[in-house]
């Protein structure tokens, strides 16, 4: 079998990931929109989509910026929330490792949770791919532009409708977040861990700093990792009996 | 300007955590707990961030009632995701639900 020289898997790599970027159309749309509600100006939300490139943080950066939340709490939330990416890398890394630097530094910086989807099946079904990494760098690149380009007509959208602040924009971002957690709630682990995250982040709202969402998210998390745990000892017990 | 600096920073720390184990490569290894722990993350962050803009919309005190309309359209969000697992469709009848109940309300 021939090999796919690099611009036919650069070209796959776009066209595989072709559903994802309808799926984050919206979400570009949303985010360039919401910019408007916050004290940046649209070139600073042009310039976050441009340099950041990380859906979920860009919107709680917006979230957290709209209520006035000091530099080092946004950049501790960037962090946290983009820690998944470490997991992933972790998965890719045997099809990156032999690649230059500059290669490494790029792919990493276009790694996002739809682009780790296509590229992690791809790796499944072509173990050996030597031009793997141009299939990345497609798959990564259309999600790159989608996103440029829907942030823009986000931006020129909450542009010409300026009172959409005043109609309570901010909900859009309320209903983005429903829509990504509610699925996750199925297991019981994740159910409580939400629910004393969202408990504790009200009851601890008018800390300074929004520190409060700081430590409702780690007692969340703490409380997941121990019901983990107790089912998976739990489930151990059983199948020893 | 300050918020260019909050960008800008956000952007660094992003792209070192994405590309940090492309560079490293084995030499960072993750225990079974901090995986657990990180598979937490995505939900009880963005769960903590809206909970108070449902509960207390203006930052005031506590909302529990019909007049919420952050606090209606939430739950029928909530309904029509756990029904549907469609995103899209959750969130425009999550938006449907909150501009129709201010337009009722007046």
């Amino acid at each position: 079998m021939s090999q796919p020289s690099s611009r036919a898997s650069l070209l796959a790599g776009a066209r595989d990931t072709v559903p994802m970027l309808v799926g984050a159309a919206p979400f570009g749309m949303i985010f360039g929109a919401l910019v408007g509600t916050t004290q940046l100006a649209p070139w600073q939300g042009q310039m976050m989509s441009l340099s950041v490139f990380a859906g979920s943080s860009q919107f709680i950066a917006i979230g957290l910026l709209a209520g006035q939340a000091g530099l080092g709490v946004i950049w501790l939330a960037t962090l946290i929330v983009n820690l998944r990416h470490m997991l992933y890398a972790a998965s890719l890394l045997p099809h990156v490792r032999h690649l230059p630097p500059r290669w490494r530094w790029l792919l990493g910086f276009l790694l996002t949770d739809e682009t780790f989807a296509v590229v992690d099946s791809y790796y499944r079904q072509h173990p050996h791919a030597p031009q793997g990494h141009w299939y990345f760098l497609g798959s990564g690149l259309a999600m790159y532009l989608n996103w440029q380009c829907w942030t823009l007509v986000g931006l020129v959208f909450g542009a010409a409708f300026p009172q959409l602040q005043t109609l309570g924009l901010d909900f859009a971002m309320v209903v983005t977040f429903i829509a990504i957690v509610v699925p996750q709630l199925t297991r019981l682990p994740n159910f409580a861990a939400a629910v004393a995250a969202g408990s504790f982040a009200y009851l601890l709202k008018d800390w300074p700093y929004k520190l409060g969402l700081l430590i409702a998210i780690s007692i969340g998390v703490g409380l997941g990792v121990l019901l983990t745990r107790l089912h998976n000892r739990a489930k151990t017990k059983r199948g020893l009996a | 300007m300050s918020a260019t600096v909050t960008i800008l920073g956000m952007a660094v720390i992003t792209v070192f955590i994405k590309a940090i184990i492309f560079i490293l490569g084995d030499r960072v290894v993750f225990s079974p707990m901090i995986r657990q722990a990180l598979s937490f993350v995505p939900v009880t962050v963005l769960t903590a961030i809206i909970v108070p803009m449902v509960l207390a919309p203006q930052g005031q005190g506590l909302e529990l009632n019909w007049h919420n309309p952050q606090l209606v359209a939430a739950i029928a969000a909530v309904i029509v995701c756990a029904a549907t697992r469609q995103q899209l469709l959750t969130i425009m009848a999550g938006l449907a639900v909150f501009f129709g109940w201010q337009f009722w309300l007046g």
